[in-house]
């Protein structure tokens, strides 16, 4: 079981939690919604949970409910730029199928 | 796939349903957005990675206008359809604007409209269209950074900004296609991005020396809200007068009396740009600017002599600070920061000018030229609603309560001061006489308990009520709040749904004085206030019971005995004696005593109307 980070990702979400000021890491997750199914969850999280899995990478700790994690084991998550828009992205192997914006997805 | 920004704990929003929100800072020489992406404000930059876009609009004749960098490039060679500076117009008619400036700038038509139109070569355009199109420009930037529709914007103004200039913003923000969730003002959002509105009570000076004006507000921090104590400024003072004096000097210094041409004039504005900046550092910096003979004059510029130079204008914003600190009746050593706004407050001349004269350290962390912009993109944040509940920003209040009149002349309030805005409470009253048809609703504002201390806002009437016994009818009286604090006040009568509706601006007419001495009054009477709303409220108790007493002896006088009958004439009597006293425990003893006096006879009265009722009936009707 395992989620990476990728280099920039690290990066941002170590420079955005020091200007948020506070939180332990950050939180991954999936809920059941979306055009297609499911749909991920990207969250400052201030405490940790106490079934949470938690995952250190490139300094930054992310944290995971288990359920969650089925869906997105194996993921890395990316801070990629395309033309003026950036943001987080799901490298994720348990996709099957996903929704025409990539918003939510069905693995 | 989309991009994902990170949300705060449990915010995340379900996928298409993502909240965007931007700031803009509509300037009068450049304007900005910004937005809040995983919890960090900042403004977006252009393909070229530009933030600043000149507020500058081109119209072409059977083109788009052009915006921006573009637009400014051609402001010289096209100057008659090359608009400058249109925040000036905004929400002015031609006589105001004529009374600043010539009007000869830019071929106004002559019409005798309110709202001024300028005749360009892609027709005649109003001030409010030509801003539309920088908003539009920045909307497109903000929709491409965030890949998707903008949710709503926070558009700010100058706080000295009248009604029909925000007015007219807000017009503009709409004719772009933008969804406005408040204006804010410039001085405000600069002490948000600070995260002033987080801190203390206080005072807390905003200095915006931008390139053509300059402006200075003096705020008051109470429970997260500003108030803007004082403004002052100066129109026709700027960093770009900083610039003309270096380059002025520098002309004198190579023995010519000022820029012969266009471009001279040009190139010597951009030296001295670029002198000011190392001399931060340095204490001299080389300069060189051509001549008309060919060559060029060089020189040097000691850091000494800069200050010189501008000096005598940094001394000259002073004076408007002590304008406002007098107006505020603020004393210097009351202040507790001083926001730094506006390209030309990066100079360390200027900062330690200002710091001394405010006797503090001014906040420089935040780029002076994006700041109001970044304090507009964090209450938008917020205005959306990608923030936790508790951390929502009060930042605008109802100043004074708002209230109707019940009967006996008191002030019942409905929604209480210092409520933010939006709101909407409603309470339900109901009818004081048997088959009364009508209602007069009477709006009022204030703190105190007697509508002769309040301020009557409006009235209005709910007609066409079915009647009714006393008391049975449920007239639901709902107040709203839009956030831009109008109130509209609705009566609603339950059972068969007559409605009547009215609208008033609570806050206009009033000064803040106004406010104040409002305030103050209601606590200097407090207790007058509350003696009297004690002895209205017992005298239309001891009305109700008086009129429905009477009437029930004057229809159903038979049922009573004549030792009950003395009863209850005796403490009617008394009531009357008493009720016309001041003394509300009187009246309460007499209303008990004739209550005692009459409920034998009002148990009586129950029992002969329900025989009347079920006489000729069977029992099983009923069930």
């Amino acid at each position: 079981m395992t989620i990476t980070l990728t280099e920039s990702a690290a990066d941002r979400i170590k420079s955005f939690l020091e200007n948020r000021g506070k939180g332990v890491g950050l939180r991954l997750g999936v809920k059941t919604t979306g055009c297609s199914g499911m749909a991920y969850i990207i969250e400052f999280a201030d405490e940790v949970d106490s079934d949470d899995n938690v995952f250190e990478d490139k300094g930054v700790k992310v944290l995971i409910d288990p359920k969650s994690l089925i869906y997105l084991d194996g993921t890395e998550v990316d801070f990629t730029k395309e033309g003026l828009n950036e943001g987080f992205k799901f490298n994720n192997p348990n996709v099957k199928d996903s929704c025409g914006c990539g918003e939510s997805f069905t693995v | 796939m989309a991009l994902l920004q990170i949300s705060e704990p449990g915010q995340a929003a379900a996928p298409h349903q993502r909240k965007l929100a931007a700031g803009i800072d509509l300037g009068t020489t450049n304007s900005l957005v910004a937005t809040v992406r995983s919890g960090k404000a900042e403004t977006l930059p252009d393909v070229d990675g530009n933030h600043l876009l000149p507020s500058v609009v081109r119209y072409r004749k059977g083109e788009v206008p052009q915006v921006g960098t573009v637009a400014r490039q051609s402001s010289i060679g096209d100057p008659r359809n090359t608009i400058v500076s249109v925040k000036r117009y905004l929400g002015r008619g031609l006589a105001d604007i004529c009374k600043q400036c010539t009007c000869k700038e830019y071929d106004f038509v002559d019409s005798e409209a309110s709202v001024p139109r300028i005749r360009t070569l892609g027709g005649d355009v109003t001030p409010v269209e030509i801003s539309a199109e920088i908003l539009k420009v920045l909307k497109q930037r903000a929709e491409n950074s965030l890949g998707g529709e903008l949710t709503g914007v926070v558009v700010t103004v100058p706080a000295y900004f009248d009604d029909a200039q925000r007015q007219a913003t807000k017009d503009s923000a709409q004719l772009a296609g933008l969804n406005v969730l408040r204006l804010l003002n410039e001085p405000t959002a600069a002490a948000v991005a600070y995260g002033l509105d987080r801190g203390s009570e206080g005072i807390h000076v905003v200095y915006d020396l931008g390139g053509g004006t300059f402006d200075i507000s003096i705020l008051h921090l109470n429970r997260g809200v500003f108030e803007v104590m004082a403004t002052a400024g100066n129109t026709a003072l700027g960093g770009d007068d900083i610039d003309h004096a270096i380059g002025e000097w520098m002309y004198e210094q190579a023995g010519m009396k000022q820029a012969v041409s266009d471009s001279q004039s040009r190139a010597s504005l951009a030296e001295a740009w670029r002198a000011k900046e190392p001399l931060s550092d340095e204490e001299v910096v080389a300069i060189s600017i051509p001549c008309p003979d060919g060559d060029c004059w060089e020189g040097e510029l000691t850091r000494s002599q800069l200050y010189e130079i501008i000096d005598p204008l940094i001394i000259q914003t002073l004076s408007p600070c002590k304008r406002a600190l007098r107006d505020a009746g603020v004393d210097v050593s009351e202040i507790e920061d001083v926001v730094m706004v506006g390209g030309s407050t990066r100079s360390p001349r200027v900062r330690e000018l200002v710091g001394e004269f405010f006797q503090c350290d001014p906040m420089v962390d935040i780029d002076p030229d994006k700041v109001v912009a970044v304090g507009a993109a964090i209450q938008a944040d917020i205005l959306v609603g990608n923030k936790p509940d508790e951390e929502m920003l009060l930042l605008d209040v109802i100043p004074l309560s708002l209230g109707i009149e019940t009967m006996g002349g008191l002030v019942e309030k409905i929604i209480s001061r210092n409520t933010t805005i939006p709101s909407a409470k409603a309470q339900d009253f109901t009818t004081f006489k048997d088959g009364q048809t009508a209602l007069a609703v009477h709006v009022l504002q204030g703190e105190r308990e007697l509508v002769s201390d309040c301020r009557s806002l409006a009235r209005f009437e709910l007609r066409g009520i079915p009647p009714m016994m006393a008391g049975a009818a449920q007239i639901r009286v709902t107040f709203q709040v839009d956030a831009d604090g109008l109130l509209s006040v609705t009566a609603r009568e339950q059972i068969s749904g007559v409605e009547s509706t009215v609208q008033v601006k609570p806050s206009f007419g009033l000064s803040d004085t106004e406010i104040a001495t409002m305030l103050r009054d209601s606590m200097d009477h407090a207790q007058e206030d509350v003696a009297a709303r004690t002895l209205r409220e017992q005298q239309v108790e001891a009305d109700r019971i008086l009129e429905s007493v009477e009437a029930a002896v004057e229809t159903d006088g038979r049922l009573l005995e004549k030792n009950e009958q003395e009863l209850i004439e005796a403490a009617v009597k008394m009531l009357h004696e008493v009720r016309g006293g001041d003394d509300p425990r009187r009246i309460k003893l007499a209303i008990e005593e004739l209550n005692k006096a009459s409920t034998d006879f009002a148990a009586r009265r129950m029992d002969a109307s329900i025989q009347m009722a079920m006489t000729g009936h069977k029992v099983d009707e009923f069930s």
